[in-house]
């Protein structure tokens, strides 16, 4: 089954996000990445955008088409992962150790209503029992 | 959904299902991918189960002259166990298919149509028939598919196959001959660019098959192949697919495979004055290949613009190809076209990437590989 870190908040669109100090690394899941397959090249955002909870601001595109990702909460991106503009197969590889966006978030509230490791396996196990 | 007899082949390997054509088929296989299972069909070989296309056998002493009057190739130039790419035009010069013709001899035909237009295809078959001279039989469903497609394909077949394969000259076929003791017809032709053969047996024989085809390309590093890796190699090597180069308004002529459709054969064939129309006159729009150089995945149906930013065309089949390792686009782009060497761009989420007109195909094997 795909990997699901305790320490990450996850959304029902597959995205995961760390948050300390007010500041969030946020990327896409194990799942998301295994079901995109070969991502091929990533459309990162400008830094300096100003972002709101569940607004599409990352275009993954894999071998099979384009996937949006949505933004986990609001706030502003402060930095993207330019490592993916030259090697968008990282995701492949890693896509926890390979974030997309660091943003400023602009209501740590928010966060209270993404899904916690053990919410987030739950989903995932649904889904990949409906796909087998 | 329909089921091939591969079908629990295809779950067991960790293939994901997916509907086409009314199929349940694997898309790609999980411990591999698009990409891997691409380049490895260039590399080695692939299997892929492609029993979802139609067969059609034609039968009967008109059965050239038929034939013949649906299709845009010259079929009376075929020797006997000859194939030939072939296209079926409506009365506009649009297509209704694109498919093989297999000919044992002038009143004896197989034709293997695509999968997603066996219904149409038949019904149209059906509606222009002859009063008496054909007979047809729809033989799709009782006929499994394997393509065996890459370098070491030749090598893989040679250790089941009753015949030498080598034997076996490109676009012809042997019919009467077994592979892994089952009866089969094999002729050299594939859709991926690269060398190999394409395996007909009986329905309930096609997991026997593919289990025997799978155990003799162990040693060559044989994978199967998905439909993800089908379209990508057939595209990468410049070859149509109806729904995107083809369509029922767009045909071969303004698709640039002219070479197929021979307007002044005896005897006419449908579609035949307006093709010829478009010959003479030029079609309306062109097929372009393009090679992306800015950043982005160009897509079926994204805009296509000149250097001023006029909307000049649209994207017919466009996508990531492994061998490459670059974005290709076939672009359908109204006259003036650009040449090689020139610059289109495609409008990808509202920003326009420019990419480099190339020559077609894209990729090309190697000579004597």
């Amino acid at each position: 089954m795909a990997k699901v870190p305790e320490n990450l908040k996850y959304t029902k669109d597959h995205e995961w996000i760390s948050v300390s100090d007010g500041v969030g690394v946020m990327g896409i899941t194990d799942y998301a990445q295994q079901a995109m397959g070969d991502v091929v090249y990533v459309e990162l955002p400008e830094v300096g955008r100003v972002v709101a909870a569940a607004e599409d601001f990352v275009v993954v595109e894999s071998v099979k088409g384009a996937n949006d990702v949505f933004s986990p909460v609001s706030g502003t991106v402060t930095e993207v992962n330019e490592a993916l503009d030259e090697s968008p197969e990282l995701l492949n590889e890693d896509a926890y150790a390979n974030w997309l966006v660091k943003m400023e978030l602009s209501d740590e509230g928010e966060l209270d209503g993404l899904m916690d490791a053990a919410a987030y396996t739950k989903l995932v196990e649904e889904l990949e029992a409906e796909n087998e | 959904m329909k089921r091939t007899p591969m079908y629990e082949r295809h779950v067991a390997a960790k293939g994901r299902m997916v509907e086409y054509g009314g199929w349940d088929m694997p898309v790609q296989y999980e411990p591999t991918g698009i990409k891997t299972e691409h380049l490895n069909v260039r590399s080695d070989a692939g299997l892929f189960d492609v029993s979802h296309m139609g067969e059609i056998l034609v039968e009967g002493p008109a059965a050239e002259a038929w034939v013949s009057s649906l299709v845009t190739n010259d079929i009376t130039v075929m020797k006997d166990f000859q194939v030939q790419y072939n296209i079926m035009c409506n009365e506009a010069g649009g297509v209704v298919d694109d498919l093989l013709v297999y000919r044992y001899d002038k009143e004896k035909y197989l034709l293997v149509v695509n999968a997603a237009n066996v219904d149409k295809d038949w019904q149209w078959f059906s509606s222009h028939l002859p009063r008496e001279g054909v007979a047809l039989r729809n033989i799709s469903d009782e006929t499994a598919e394997v393509a065996l497609q890459g370098p070491k394909a030749e090598a893989i077949l040679a250790r089941i196959a009753d015949f030498d394969p080598s034997t076996v000259a490109f676009f012809h076929f042997v019919d009467g001959v077994h592979v892994a003791g089952i009866p089969a017809l094999v002729s050299r032709t594939g859709y991926t660019g690269e060398d190999g053969f394409e395996i007909y047996v009986p329905w309930d024989r096609g997991a026997e098959l593919w289990d025997a085809v799978m155990e003799a390309g162990a040693p060559d590093g044989l994978l199967p192949i998905g439909l993800g890796a089908r379209d990508s190699l057939r595209f990468e090597a410049g070859l149509p697919l109806f729904g995107h180069e083809y369509t029922d308004e767009i045909g071969p002529i303004e698709a640039g495979y002219g070479f197929f459709v021979k307007v002044d054969k005896p005897g006419g064939f449908i579609g035949r004055d307006a093709l010829k129309r478009q010959k003479e006159e030029g079609p309306k729009r062109r097929l372009v290949p393009l090679r992306m150089e800015d950043k982005g995945v160009p897509r079926q149906g994204m805009e296509v613009a000149d250097e001023t930013g006029k909307i000049v065309g649209f994207v017919a089949s466009g996508g990531y190809a492994p061998s490459l390792d670059a974005n290709i686009a076939s672009c359908y782009v109204a006259p003036p076209v650009p040449a090689a060497g020139e610059n289109l761009w495609v409008v990808i989420r509202d920003k326009a990437r420019k990419g480099v007109v190339v020559k077609r195909p894209y990729y090309s094997r190697k000579q004597g590989s």
